[in-house]
């Protein structure tokens, strides 16, 4: 668990609310981003979705961030599993309980009711709950509290107009308190939540899905209502990884980044002639499509080399190759990238597409330039990861990725590999992902008087004059070399 | 229940090892609390004569002891002997079903079904 300072960051749409409504933020990376600073303050949220839909994480998140980033330790009552299952289950998320329990930071408490135990006779209250709670709470002077899942009561106990009453009582209890609360639910049939909870819960509900399409999990979340304050109306999709609870709330930042006018080589001055004799735009994104074998990831470690020299840090997310493999294959024409890596302003990150969801994919992504803070980012190919997801999955995500390149003026490129057959076809094929960037590339196979030669033209250029020509695109020991006119675009050979 | 009550009870009879082992608790002195006590030293003396002992936890002066036994509602009734654990929830009001929660066979009104 690190207290990074993106982290922090997100507390700054709180101080500009605050007026309005008091927010104590999650930590939660995106959440309070969507709620625009986080829960309300001294009251009460409700967590709700299905079993395993991440609800005990996000609510252990809330409190392990209050304890470690903000100074405010938690009580946590769990209805459902007991204190060593908890500490178990969260132990894989960085999260060590035990440290938090001996420092007085954090208590645990497992309530366990087992309906066929217990006989019931005559009026009684949940003042036992109460006092277990509030002797937490003094003990150790918490600020957040997570109660998960409440609901539990309703199963266990018979009288159901007691507990409805009690939970009442406890939320107004809460709110005396002043502890800010997080109440998970099961979601029930129709209504968000089994017994109904979010009648008392009226501040604030989070609702949490898990999906699965195609084999592949999704998860997503929703802020279904947050009374007197904006917030994301959106379902944003979220991991859980080895960071927790990473919500990817990009597309809340809408189209606000800035356009830079500073520009970037590719890496290939013949190339730069083509985007206006200056190269690309500082910042923008750039779709590199080709059939098989026609010199994509050379164009795209041209690209890495050239910002490498000029100092700036890149990343390289490979989809289909091992580092080593990419290096080498390099080196074969000419790009060396070895002496990059070294100096550590390359970092290459091979992963299997299809080892992971999507989200999986995005947050790594995401994790990965978050922790190098590369200014130029290539992913090859995004083809492979249409495999792990259909053509509108893949959208949304480089949707959302391509926002979170732009907000931060990463100059990214994306290669795509256009399935053979006729040229024609891989144009609209990716058409889907291509209105997304700014800048396209096609590559392109041809026979002409009975050779096969490459082609490279520049299919679009936002913001710039560049070159229709089809020109020769040839892979040399000395590196890629751009040579004379084949065409001009608009005509097919 | 009177203040000496509270936080001990010996049975009427005290012995050093009672048979049966009863634990009430009760969150301060509210009606539900004290009618709870009553019930259950009547049903006690009733059906236990002797054989009892009720120990009377007051939570709001001891709240560390909720945990132990799984306190949520109160006034809770524990059967801690004889094995195994039982709990009965509630001011005990009705006698019957507080016998089937101790598992006691009612003495007078054995044969008597419990259904209601």
């Amino acid at each position: 668990m690190r207290a990074k300072s993106s982290r922090k960051s997100t507390t700054d749409p709180a101080t500009r609310e605050s007026k309005t409504l008091p927010k104590t933020p999650t930590g939660i990376s995106g959440l309070d981003e969507i709620t625009f600073g986080g829960l309300p303050t001294g009251r009460s949220a409700l967590v709700c979705g299905g079993a395993g839909s991440g609800k005990t994480v996000l609510a252990m998140e809330f409190l392990v961030h209050g304890i470690v980033d903000y100074g405010e330790p938690g009580v946590f009552m769990a209805f459902e599993e007991t204190g060593p299952d908890l500490r178990q289950n969260v132990i894989s998320m960085g999260f060590d309980l035990r440290r938090f329990e001996r420092a007085h930071k954090l208590i645990i408490d497992s309530v366990y009711i087992e309906r066929s135990e217990i006989e019931e006779t005559g009026e009684y209250n949940l003042d036992g709950l109460f006092i277990r709670l509030g002797h937490a709470i003094d003990s150790i002077n918490a600020k957040r509290v997570v109660l998960d899942t409440i609901e539990v009561l309703f199963a266990g106990l018979r009288n159901e107009s007691i507990v409805r009453a009690e939970l009442r009582r406890l939320f107004r209890w809460l709110k005396e308190k002043g502890v800010t609360s997080i109440v998970t639910g099961e979601r029930g049939g129709g209504t968000l939540t089994r017994y109904g909870l979010e009648e008392y819960v009226a501040d604030c509900v989070i609702l949490l899905d898990h999906r699965v399409t195609e084999q592949i999990s999704t998860r997503r979340l929703r802020v279904v209502k947050y009374r007197g304050t904006l917030h994301g109306a959106d379902e944003y999709p979220f991991l859980m990884g080895e960071q927790g609870i990473t919500v990817l709330p990009i597309t809340s930042l809408g189209l606000s980044h800035t356009a830079l006018a500073e520009r970037v080589s590719t890496g290939v001055p013949d190339l730069d002639v083509m985007l206006g004799n200056k190269g690309l735009y500082r910042g923008a994104s750039v779709l590199l499509s080709g059939t098989a074998g026609t010199g994509k990831s050379s164009l795209s470690a041209h690209f890495v080399r050239a910002a490498c020299e000029r100092g700036e840090r890149c990343v390289y997310f490979a989809f289909e190759e091992s580092t080593d493999q990419i290096i080498r294959n390099m080196e074969s024409i000419g790009v060396s990238l070895r002496p990059w890596v070294k100096k550590g302003l390359l970092k290459v990150v091979a992963v299997r597409p299809t080892s992971q969801g999507l989200e999986s994919h995005l947050a790594a992504i995401h994790e990965a330039i978050k922790e190098s803070a590369p200014r130029v980012v290539v992913v090859d190919p995004i083809t492979n990861l249409i495999g792990v997801s259909n053509i509108a999955g893949i959208k949304s995500m480089l949707t959302r990725l391509i926002d979170f390149l732009k907000v931060q003026q990463i100059t990214a490129m994306f290669t795509h590999l256009s399935s053979a057959g006729s040229v024609r076809s891989a144009e609209s094929t990716d058409e889907g992902v291509s209105s997304l960037m700014d800048t396209w590339i096609l590559l392109r196979d041809m026979e002409r008087n009975g050779r096969r030669s490459y082609g490279i033209f520049v299919l679009k250029a936002r913001g710039m004059e560049h070159s229709h020509e089809i020109r020769q695109f040839r892979l040399t020991s000395n590196g890629i070399r751009i040579g004379d006119v084949i065409a001009e675009a608009g005509v097919k050979p | 229940m009177t203040p000496s009550t509270r936080k001990k009870t010996a049975a009427k009879k005290p012995n050093t090892r009672a048979e049966w082992e009863l634990r009430l608790y009760v969150a301060g002195q509210t009606p539900n609390s004290v009618a709870a006590f009553q019930n259950l030293k009547r049903i006690c003396e009733t059906h236990l004569e002797g054989k009892y002992r009720i120990e009377v936890v007051d939570l709001l002066e001891n709240p560390m002891l909720a945990k132990g036994d799984q306190i949520v509602a109160v006034p809770s009734l524990v059967r801690k002997l004889p094995a195994p654990v039982k709990k009965i929830l509630g001011n005990l009001s009705n006698e019957d079903r507080v016998l089937v929660g101790l598992d006691l066979q009612p003495v007078r009104r054995a044969g008597v079904s419990h259904a209601e």
